[in-house]
């Protein structure tokens, strides 16, 4: 579960696909996730969703990110469809280093910006020896 | 009926072989057949950003939308010409997180175009856009002659 230090490709907070795949409502969005030496910058696409539709729950080390459309109150009807009507639905497993308590989100033009910033005490330090 | 059973297995296994081989065949013929173009845009041989689009329809109005989150407003092209509507559009790799190290890179980078015949006659000068919660709305005003009339019905 924790291994995240160990496994080089899957640092960082990492997603679990197994909540999506029997999941018809949701559609799983987009992400982009970097690393910066002070915590990580995760990216999300979830066109037609506004700060009222997010739905970010924090569980232990899971945070998942549900986001709903905005309703369309216009009366037209649809001669052809590309887009999903479903919700947006993703589930990250965060690396323990992350301070859970200082994450911030936000979201513009469709584009969630979450930052997870490293807790200070994992930054390595030295251990005194007592006799 | 053993020896049915048996004789029946080599005799699947041959044509399944000639299954698959007459699959690669088809895979092959595909290759060569389809146009360059189609081969140079990607559509599905390589991976390419295409916006999911919607046109809908009310009594004065075709409406067209496109998904395009995270778009900056002068990166995106809108034209209409004859009757076809031409979103075109550039997103362009941001370097707000340069030194920093990449854990998964989903989202697209680069360009897109789609284009949508309209299935009414607009008023060219009258069309408006929007771009909202990441979704690029256009509104086409019918012209006069393409919108319903209304007929009234007289019953004596």
């Amino acid at each position: 579960m924790n291994a995240v230090a160990n496994e080089g490709a899957q640092k960082g907070p990492r997603t679990q696909n197994y909540d999506n795949r029997n999941d018809r409502n949701f559609v799983s969005p987009e992400v982009n996730i970097f690393e910066t030496k002070d915590g990580y910058v995760l990216e999300s696409e979830l066109p037609g969703v506004n700060k009222e539709g997010l739905e970010i729950t924090l569980e232990g080390n899971e945070l998942t990110l549900v986001g709903h459309r905005e309703k369309q109150e216009s009366k037209a009807h649809p001669l052809y469809r590309e887009s999903s009507t479903a919700d947006y639905r993703r589930v990250f497993e965060l690396d323990p280093a992350i301070d859970t308590a200082k994450i911030d989100a936000k979201i513009d033009q469709g584009v969630l910006t979450i930052h997870l910033p490293k807790s200070e005490r994992v930054k390595p330090r030295k251990v005194t020896v007592s006799d | 009926m053993n020896g049915l059973t048996r004789w029946q297995r080599p005799d699947l296994s041959v044509w399944s072989t000639f299954g698959r081989l007459f699959g690669l065949r088809d895979e092959i013929d595909r290759l060569f057949e389809s146009p360059p173009g189609e081969l140079a845009c990607g559509s599905q041989w390589l991976n390419v950003w295409n916006p999911a689009i919607d046109l809908l329809e009310d009594r004065d109005n075709i409406l067209v939308k496109a998904e395009l989150p995270g778009m900056k407003k002068e990166d995106v092209d809108v034209s209409l010409h004859d009757g076809i509507l031409s979103i075109s559009g550039e997103r362009k790799r941001e370097g707000k997180y340069e030194g920093a190290e990449t854990c998964r890179s989903e989202r697209f980078v680069g360009r897109f175009h789609r284009t949508v015949t309209l299935p009414a006659t607009v008023k060219d000068t009258e069309v408006k856009a929007q771009y909202k919660h990441g979704i690029l709305t256009i509104t086409l005003p019918k012209a006069e002659g393409a919108k319903p009339k209304q007929i009234e019905v007289n019953v004596n």
